[in-house]
């Protein structure tokens, strides 16, 4: 992949707006946003219930997930235009997971939501309505999605990269800052997981730096070009911002999201955990 | 620092004992009534060293809350048509840091 693959400017999609075969798709993590203004067009995805199993922590399968995309009106050979809040956070979780499923022709907006505000674009209440569809998912891809076996595993061998900010590295926040602290989990990081807040990765305006720029933070943070990678954060959403830079920007092969995340591994009995500014030993 | 000021956001809800808030209002124009409510700024959260650790959007009344840490905090304002602005803040567990925040009119 590349960014002119998986990236589109924000006058890009102003322009496209009304071009068939594309489709807007607001994710965010507050839910009621899209209600209060979306950009013309846009259909809505609620990371908390159409994608994810109201019962066990999973994601929904594959034919809850052609269920849903066929209810909005997604084709398979629709090219789909994802935008959010948070920089960009869920709809990046949002386009790992439409990888995740297969679907071919994904892009992010470029800055997201913030950026179309920022440049005080226009959003409106109008509500879209598209056809339904006969949607086909894949087979879960399984090269992009990591479970806690290989974390572990991966300890010491491959590079984990801890997208979360530096106080929660560190194990003196347990969540990002705009939520409560109070978490059933241990606080920390996995041993040997090179910090590298998602944010790195973002200029104040939520797009994303140059290929240049991106190459160098994460070398300069220990990352070894040659080795697989798996990023995590605390539920997976900021790691998906990593990921896309790391595979979809940088074209790494091998690159995989833990969506297990922290309030999976700081729960689990026996495993090793790292407190502190620095990364710790295998 | 201080409590809840009258008109602040409400606590409802947030267990002030166990956390460090920092809460307030964003304002173009001018101070203590003479500002407008932005409703449309992003409010970010940078820890001592200058590094992100959160952002928000303020709410329809440009109000915002964050769950800090003990320690020295930067908010970093960003709102159309405005430069963006840095205020420091001090939070403690336990109380609530009140913020107002003026961008340019």
């Amino acid at each position: 992949m590349s960014r002119e693959n998986s990236l589109v400017t924000a006058q890009w999609v102003e322009d496209n707006l009304d071009t068939d075969g594309i489709v807007l798709i607001e994710v965010d993590e507050d839910t009621t946003a899209y209600d209060k203004g979306h950009i013309r067009g846009a259909i809505k995805l609620d990371w908390t219930t159409d994608l994810q199993d109201q019962v066990r922590r999973d994601f929904v399968n594959k034919e809850q997930f052609e269920a849903l995309l066929s209810e909005r009106g997604v084709a398979n050979d629709d090219t789909v235009v994802l935008y959010g809040g948070n920089n960009n956070w869920f709809a990046a979780y949002a386009y790992w997971y439409f990888k995740l499923y297969g679907h071919q022709d994904v892009k992010l907006l470029d800055g997201g939501r913030k950026k179309w505000e920022l440049d005080s674009r226009e959003l409106t209440d109008e509500a879209t309505s598209r056809e339904k569809t006969s949607y086909t998912a894949s087979e879960q891809d399984s090269s992009i999605r990591a479970f806690r076996d290989e974390v572990v595993a991966a300890i010491g061998t491959q590079n984990l990269v801890d997208v979360r900010s530096p106080d929660e590295y560190a194990g003196r926040l347990l969540a990002p800052a705009h939520l409560p602290q109070e978490q059933a989990q241990r606080a920390g990081h996995i041993p040997t997981a090179a910090s590298v807040p998602w944010s790195k990765a973002a200029n104040d305006d939520g797009t994303f730096k140059s290929d240049e720029e991106l190459k160098q933070i994460y070398t300069e943070a220990g990352v070894d070009w040659d080795k697989d990678t798996i990023a995590y954060c605390r539920i997976g959403e900021r790691s998906s911002h990593t990921w896309f830079v790391l595979k979809e920007l940088l074209g790494q092969d091998n690159v995989k999201n833990y969506d297990g995340s922290w309030t999976e591994y700081g729960s689990l009995v026996g495993v090793p955990v790292t407190l502190g500014d620095e990364r710790g030993d295998a | 620092m201080c409590g809840a000021t009258e008109g602040g956001l409400s606590l409802d809800g947030v267990n002030v004992a166990k956390e460090a808030v920092i809460q307030g209002q964003v304002l173009r124009g001018g101070a203590d009534g003479g500002g407008e409510p932005v409703g449309n700024a992003y409010v970010r959260l940078l820890d001592r060293s200058g590094e992100f650790t959160a952002e928000v959007p303020t709410s329809a009344t440009g109000h915002f809350r964050f769950f800090a840490g003990d320690g020295e905090w930067t908010l970093r304002t960003l709102a159309p048509k405005a430069e963006p602005v840095d205020t420091k803040v001090v939070a403690a567990t336990g109380s609530v840091a009140e913020v107002q925040v003026l961008v340019s009119a």
